[in-house]
């Protein structure tokens, strides 16, 4: 944990870790016996598939009319069940038992010979990065602007900047411009790789202080006056995708080897960074079975970064196509919240970026006033980078008390329009 | 998922600064030490006396409060014994028991619990029950009248009585130097100017207090006791005088930067701090109250929600 300095007069400045030179160093987590793959938007009532069926690698399952997974091994479905996932978002999760090595579909591949805008969104929904290409491509009004971010979004992770490091992202970035025909292309970069050079793409630096390279904070500095907190990016017209999925396209359309694999950044308890390869849909515990860190009953895992994560409760949830980072905390590094009034300190207030006054929405969300939080503090303008929560002296879960009221207040909005 | 293996689950951040109520608490007490320390040293046994008295009474209060309404025991944090050493330093060491008792339940019950406990209170609970005391028994905190069996080897009349009704010539008497070092007649831990000065300053470098709301407060002293004096030097003391005097000090570092009751976005708390000093002077020159910090940082309690309403507009919003 990064302590507050004994003196302390300045807002916090929390570093975002440089990579070094780490190309070679990647653990390979192998074929596990098992994977779950997790489908949203659809209801588990309605779907197409069924336990026992057999399916091969690549092959894309269809779950329902319009939403589709592709398997990640080869192997026999085993069970379908429901999973609730962040702010109780239901998923389908289908698991499959691996038979063995891996046996290529054929149709997936044969449709992936060219790259084009129907076969991305037809295709390559669930390729490894935050890489959500059917939304992207749906979106409405078009995406004009794409930023690719070589950047990591959370402290501590190294995922995307090991990616701008490996080979193949100029040719990836090509064939993205293909895909998804739009014509301004923006590399997020840290300040050790400002001499990348990609032709056809500006390149920004992100200032690697968090929360700089957030998706608001870029947005924001791409976008400049047109940026307006609460709206959707693809409402801005600008769309972000991970490096690893750019990477993911060249290997696709180069060498014809479709991404079921994922790199993730796994933070052990002592704060060590280990970079893993890992196939999706792997469950947490054989990733951590790998790499030797032994949990016990207590301790906190969270899928992605300290900051921005999401804690599971079993080591049995798979990671997926969009998990940067896996954090391990011991039971005794676990700081928990506490339920107490705000003091009104201002120390979130100080450390907000955006200048929202969370001293005083802390207080109107905690009495459920959700209307008057969107309205007059800013509710929506949050971006949601925890330095609020970080800094909070009566360790109020303030991140929290602004998510819910989010997905209250707009649960709410849609029941007065409806 | 059949293992018995279960991971705590929480929202985001996983991480904390680990800064915590209680951490701050402690900081207050521990920078209002040398000027509590001296007073005891000054006063002897009966100021040692009011001091735990008046910690241990606020502790006890907050305690039963919490088991009356049901709620968590939250002395733990520190606050009631924050409360209680700040009543204390406010008090002549001569102050009897009951108003120790009747003063600490007006500041943990009347000032703070009845509205819903720690940050909810709109003033600061010390000023609501020193301003009670104040008003109802004269005698006690009429330092002249409270202090007039003990002669500690220096002029034993308070000065801001003095120059209030023998003029600026009254301030004569005083050495700036004696009254920094604390050889003047207040409160118990009131009158060391330095030690409150290195306390203060201690809890700026910290964090736990604002330097806006301290420094301007005391810029808001300093011009406009200066304003006062150029304008009839015979009748208002100086600048300086003002700012050793009375609670000054105690007032800027310990009193208007409780975190509850002052503003927390730059320019309120600028506004509040010198309107602070600014009313406190006034109340001494041309009111009727020898001492003004007390009501001074009150009223602007009062005003402390709307100013804060002054803030920078969030990115973005139209």
């Amino acid at each position: 944990m990064i302590r507050r300095p004994f003196f302390n007069l300045m807002r916090p400045k929390l570093k975002y870790p440089a990579i070094e030179d780490r190309v070679g160093d990647l653990t390979e987590v192998g074929l596990p016996a098992r994977v779950t793959l997790l489908a949203g938007d659809c209801d588990i009532g309605s779907i197409n598939l069924k336990v026992g069926t057999a399916v091969r690698t690549g092959e894309k399952l269809s779950v329902s009319d319009d939403v589709y997974i592709i398997s990640t091994v080869t192997g026999t479905i085993s069970a379908i069940g429901e999973y609730t996932g962040y702010l109780s978002q239901g998923y389908v999760s289908i698991s499959i038992d691996v038979s063995g090595e891996d046996q290529w579909d054929d149709g997936t591949l044969f449709a992936l010979k060219e790259p084009g805008f129907e076969v991305a969104r037809d295709y390559l929904g669930c390729i490894p990065g935050k890489a959500d290409f059917s939304s992207l491509l749906r979106s409405q009004p078009p995406v004009n602007t794409l930023v690719v971010t070589g950047v990591d979004q959370d402290l501590l992770v190294l995922t995307n900047q090991r990616m701008v490091l490996s080979e193949g992202l100029s040719a990836g970035i090509e064939y993205l411009k293909k895909v998804t025909r739009s014509g301004r292309v923006i590399l997020a970069v840290g300040p050790g790789f400002s001499l990348v050079d990609v032709p056809g793409v500006d390149v920004l630096v992100v200032r690697p202080v968090y929360p700089g390279s957030l998706p608001a904070m870029i947005a924001r500095d791409v976008l400049g006056a047109d940026y307006i907190p609460g709206r959707s990016f693809q409402e801005m017209g600008i769309g972000f995708l991970g490096a690893e999925a750019v990477l993911s396209l060249s290997g696709l359309f180069d060498r014809g080897e479709f991404p079921v694999d994922k790199v993730i950044t796994v933070i052990g308890k002592d704060g060590c960074t280990e970079l893993v390869k890992a196939r999706i849909g792997t469950s947490v515990k054989d990733i951590l079975d790998v790499l030797g860190i032994e949990t016990s009953h207590g301790d906190r895992v969270v899928l992605g970064g300290p900051m921005t994560g999401k804690a599971i409760y079993s080591e049995d949830v798979p990671i997926l196509a969009d998990t940067d980072a896996i954090l391990v905390q011991d039971a005794s590094q676990v700081v928990l919240s506490e339920d107490v009034q705000c003091v009104n300190c201002g120390e979130c207030v100080r450390a907000c970026p955006v200048g929202i006054p969370v001293n005083m929405l802390v207080r109107v969300l905690g009495c459920s006033l959700y209307e008057e939080a969107a309205e007059q503090y800013d509710l929506h303008g949050c971006i949601e980078c925890g330095l609020c929560n970080y800094v909070c002296v009566a360790r109020i879960p303030v991140f929290h008390h602004i998510m819910l009221g989010k997905q209250e207040h707009l649960k709410n909005l849609e029941g007065t329009h409806a | 998922m059949h293992n018995q293996k279960l991971f705590i689950s929480s929202h985001a951040p996983f991480r904390h600064n680990g800064s915590s109520i209680s951490s701050r608490s402690c900081d207050v007490i521990l920078a209002a030490l040398p000027a509590v320390i001296f007073g005891i040293c000054q006063y002897g046994a009966s100021a040692l006396g009011v001091v735990a008295f008046s910690i241990s009474c606020a502790m006890l209060w907050e305690l039963l409060l919490n088991a009356a309404m049901k709620r968590s025991v939250s002395i733990g944090d520190g606050n009631a014994a924050v409360i209680g050493l700040l009543f204390a330093m406010l008090l002549p060491a001569s102050a009897p028991w009951w108003t120790v008792v009747i003063g600490t339940f007006l500041a943990i019950v009347v000032g703070k619990q009845v509205y819903g406990g720690l940050g909810c209170n709109p003033f600061n609970p010390v000023l609501v029950a020193f301003a009670i005391v104040m008003l109802s028994w004269k005698g006690i905190v009429n330092f002249d009248e409270a202090l007039v069996n003990y002669d500690l080897g220096f002029l034993m009349v308070y000065p801001l009585g003095a120059v209030k009704h023998f003029g600026a010539s009254a301030a004569l008497n005083y050495d700036f130097c004696d009254l920094l070092m604390g050889r003047q007649s207040g409160g118990i831990g009131a009158t060391f100017g330095l030690g409150l000065m290195v306390g203060g300053i201690y809890l700026i470098l910290r964090g736990s207090i604002r330097w806006e709301i301290a420094l301007s407060f005391l810029l808001g002293v300093v011009v406009t006791a200066h304003l006062f004096h150029i304008s009839d030097p015979d009748r208002y003391a100086g600048a300086l005088f003002h700012l050793l005097t009375g609670y000054t000090l105690i007032g800027a570092f310990f009193l208007a930067t409780e975190d509850s009751s002052s503003p927390v976005n730059f320019i309120p708390m600028l506004i509040y701090g010198a309107c602070g000093g600014v009313l406190t002077i006034l109340v001494r020159s041309i009111g009727s109250f020898v001492d003004g910090a007390v009501f001074a940082i009150l009223m602007m309690n009062v005003a402390n929600p709307l100013l804060d309403k002054i803030r920078p507009r969030a990115i973005g919003r139209v």
